[in-house]
């Protein structure tokens, strides 16, 4: 249910956010290269292990490139916050 | 159940590619700096100030002011820029070849006299955008290319410490060394950058934070073995931590 969506056309393919997942979801895709000239992550998700919605991957990805969308249940602590001015 | 997004580049971070080699942590010090900036709500007063390295190109990527300063300069213009605009937030975003290396008296004596700016310190051990010579935070025994056969100390000295030899400087109020290694400590330094830019707008001196990023290209790893190579060695070296937070006005 949860998910992530990465812009793999500006993605370099540093693999960070396959060292960090917690459960093994994202992988780098061999059967194309984006316009950089990289093979980008992409996002696999698996029934039996769904992703949690941790923004672990994002919080490493060093572009930016990961946006994380997650059921709405308790406190959300992540990057989006409202300012407080 | 509807999915509400939880994660997304900040507002003030352009929608533009970084120009950064894969794997390099600048990207993750930019989007920290411009989430504070969003979360305090000061992208109209804050300017931002480069300093000469692979992050002088900061001004094709963060939508605020910015103005570029001759190298090792920033602190010196950063001086300049809050004496006359007092109400604005001034930032240096520098690396160590920059701070750590030319710009070493201008960051000393702007932290001597407690100008309310905010240094951001880019350490990845070596010159990065000039070709990975030997930097001040080099570490003993690494290769660059201006040490082939490894930095000896009796040769080229000991890597430099800036965080704490700013940290006991009067003018200083807050001086810490994060990482970025790990989304652990992304979310520390996170922490760290939000207080570097508070104790700014609260007026209380001297901010400086120290981010240890890696640099797989000069170092000549790959991205998973530069992140190993920072959690062993470099974290020895480069101890983290705040080693200064002054809480009175």
């Amino acid at each position: 249910m949860n998910r992530i969506e990465i812009r793999d056309e500006s993605c370099k393919g540093c693999q960070y956010c396959l060292i960090f997942c917690p459960r093994e979801l994202l992988q780098i895709d061999k059967s194309r290269i984006n316009v950089l000239g990289y093979n980008p992550a992409r996002f696999v998700d698996n029934p039996e292990k769904p992703c949690l919605g941790c923004a672990l991957c994002a919080e490493i990805c060093p572009d930016a490139l990961i946006e994380v969308y997650r059921k709405k249940k308790g406190a959300v602590k992540a990057n989006v916050r409202t300012p407080n001015t | 159940m509807a999915l509400t997004k939880v994660f997304t580049r900040p507002d003030s971070l352009r929608d533009i590619n970084f120009h950064f080699c894969p794997g390099c942590h600048h990207g993750t010090a930019h989007r920290l700096i411009c989430e504070a900036i969003d979360y305090y709500g000061i992208r109209e007063r804050t300017i931002g100030i480069p300093g000469v390295g692979c992050g002088v190109f900061l001004y094709n990527y963060f939508d605020l002011d910015v103005c570029e300063a001759p190298h090792g300069r920033a602190p010196a213009v950063a001086t300049g820029f809050k004496r006359v605009l007092p109400q604005n937030i001034i930032f240096t975003y520098q690396g160590d070849g920059d701070l750590g290396s030319i710009g070493m008296s201008e960051v000393i004596h702007t932290a001597n006299r407690g100008e309310n700016i905010t240094v951001f310190f880019i350490n990845n051990s070596v010159y990065g955008m000039t070709g990975g010579q030997m930097a001040p935070t080099t570490l003993l025994g690494q290769r660059t290319t201006t040490t082939p056969y490894g930095r000896d100390f009796r040769t080229e000295g000991y890597p430099i410490r800036m965080a704490e030899m700013l940290a006991p400087l009067e003018g200083v109020a807050f001086a810490a060394r994060v990482s970025l290694h790990t989304p652990t400590q992304v979310k520390k330094a996170r922490k760290a950058v939000l207080r570097a830019l508070d104790i700014q707008i609260k007026n209380m001196g001297f901010s400086f934070v120290e981010f240890l990023c890696a640099c797989p290209t000069n170092w000549g790893l790959s991205p998973r073995q530069c992140i190993e190579k920072i959690d062993g060695e470099m974290l020895q070296s480069f101890p983290l931590g705040t080693y200064k937070n002054r809480q009175d006005s």
